[in-house]
C-alpha cells in the first residue's frame, strides 16, 4: 500500500506545482498589472458588432446523442482493460464471458449503424 | 504517512467544498465545472484507498464524458434560471427526506464496516498481496461476477437503444452522400456522345 502510494507522489507534486504556478500567474496579474476596467472592456466581445443575444442557445439534440453513444463505448473499453490484463488467469470462461458482453453491445452497434445514428445529416 | 494524511485532508476538503458549491453557485456552467473538480478530488481519494483503476475510470469516464454530457444538457436547457430557483422551498421537504435516507444508509454502511472484525484486515490490504489493482479486479469481474457483468452489458445496450429511440430524428429532404452509388456510376450511365451534323443542330 505504501509502495503504491509512493509511486503516486510525483503526480501529487505535479498537481501542487500546477496549482501553485497558476495561482501565482493569476495573483501576479491582479497585483502587478494596471487594472482599469470599464463597461466596454468587461462586455463580451463579438467580432465587429455588439453582442445582441444570450450565449445560451438551444443545442441540437444530436450532440447529446453522439455524447451518450461515446460514453457507452467508453465504458465498453473500460471493461476491456482488466480483462486484457488477466486473460491468462481467468481461462475460457472469462474469455467467453467477454465475448458475450461484446456480442450484446455489437447488437446495439449494428442497430445504431442501421438507424443512421452515426451519420450527421 | 504524513503526506498521505495531508493529501487525504486536502482532497476531502476540496471535494466537500466544491460539492457544496455545485448546488449553491448561480451559474449552471460554473456548477458543472465545480462538479469536474469534485470528480478529480474523488479520484484522488480513490487512489489513496488503493483503488487505482476506479480512480482512472473516474477521470476518463466522468470527467471526460459525463461532464461533457452535463455541459450539453446545461446548454440545451434554454430556461430562465431565476424562475427555476423560486420553487426551492417547494422541493425542500422531499430533498431533505432523500438526504436523510442517504445519510442513514451511509451511517449503516459505516457502522457495519467498523463493527466487523474482518474489516481491519481488508482495509489494510485492498488487493491481494503481489497483485495489482487492475489485475485483482479482472480476476473477479469476468468469472465470479459474470452475471452482473452481463447485466452491465445489457444496461449499456438499453441505454444505447433508448438514446437512439428518444433523440434520433431524420430530417425530411436531406440529400445524403451515397458513396456506393457514386462508385458504381460508369461512363455509360452519364455520358453520351452525339454526332452533330454541321448546320442542323440537335
Amino acid at each position: 500500500m505504501q509502495e503504491l502510494l509512493s509511486e503516486y507522489l510525483p503526480i501529487l507534486v505535479f498537481i501542487g506545482i500546477a496549482v501553485g504556478l497558476s495561482a501565482v500567474i493569476i495573483i501576479a496579474s491582479l497585483v502587478l498589472a494596471k487594472q482599469a476596467p470599464d463597461v466596454e472592456k468587461l462586455s463580451a466581445y463579438e467580432c465587429g458588432f455588439a453582442p445582441f443575444e444570450d450565449a445560451r442557445i438551444k443545442f441540437d439534440v444530436r450532440f447529446y446523442l453522439v455524447a451518450i453513444l461515446f460514453i457507452i463505448f467508453d465504458l465498453e473499453v473500460a471493461f476491456l482493460f482488466p480483462w486484457a490484463v488477466t486473460l491468462g488467469d481467468i481461462g475460457t470462461f472469462g474469455f467467453v464471458s467477454m465475448v458475450i458482453f461484446l456480442a450484446v453491445l455489437t447488437v446495439g452497434f449494428i442497430y445504431e449503424w442501421k438507424k443512421g445514428a452515426l451519420e450527421w445529416e | 504517512m504524513v503526506v498521505q494524511a495531508l493529501a487525504f485532508y486536502l482532497f476531502a476538503t476540496i471535494a466537500v467544498l466544491s460539492a457544496t458549491a455545485v448546488v449553491t453557485v448561480r451559474n449552471p456552467v460554473h456548477s458543472v465545472l465545480l462538479l469536474i473538480l469534485t470528480f478529480f478530488n474523488a479520484a484522488g481519494l480513490f487512489v489513496l484507498l488503493g483503488a487505482e483503476f476506479l480512480a482512472m475510470l473516474l477521470v476518463v469516464v466522468y470527467v471526460g464524458a459525463v461532464a461533457v454530457l452535463f455541459l450539453f444538457v446545461v446548454m440545451m436547457l434554454d430556461i430562465n434560471f431565476v424562475e427555476m430557483r423560486q420553487g426551492f422551498l417547494n422541493y425542500l421537504p422531499i430533498g431533505v427526506l432523500i438526504a436523510v435516507v442517504l445519510f442513514v444508509e451511509l451511517a449503516f454502511v459505516g457502522a457495519g464496516w467498523t463493527l466487523t472484525d474482518e474489516a481491519v484486515a481488508v482495509l489494510a490490504q485492498p488487493t491481494p498481496a503481489g497483485v495489482g489493482n487492475v489485475e485483482a479486479l479482472g480476476r473477479l469481474i469476468y468469472t465470479d461476477y459474470a452475471y452482473i457483468f452481463q447485466s452491465a452489458g445489457l444496461v449499456l445496450l438499453v441505454a444505447m437503444i433508448g438514446a437512439i429511440v428518444l433523440t434520433l430524428r431524420h430530417r425530411e429532404g436531406v440529400r445524403r452522400q451515397k458513396i456506393s452509388e457514386q462508385v458504381k456510376r460508369t461512363r455509360a450511365d452519364t455520358l453520351e456522345i452525339k454526332k452533330v451534323p454541321v448546320g442542323r443542330g440537335i
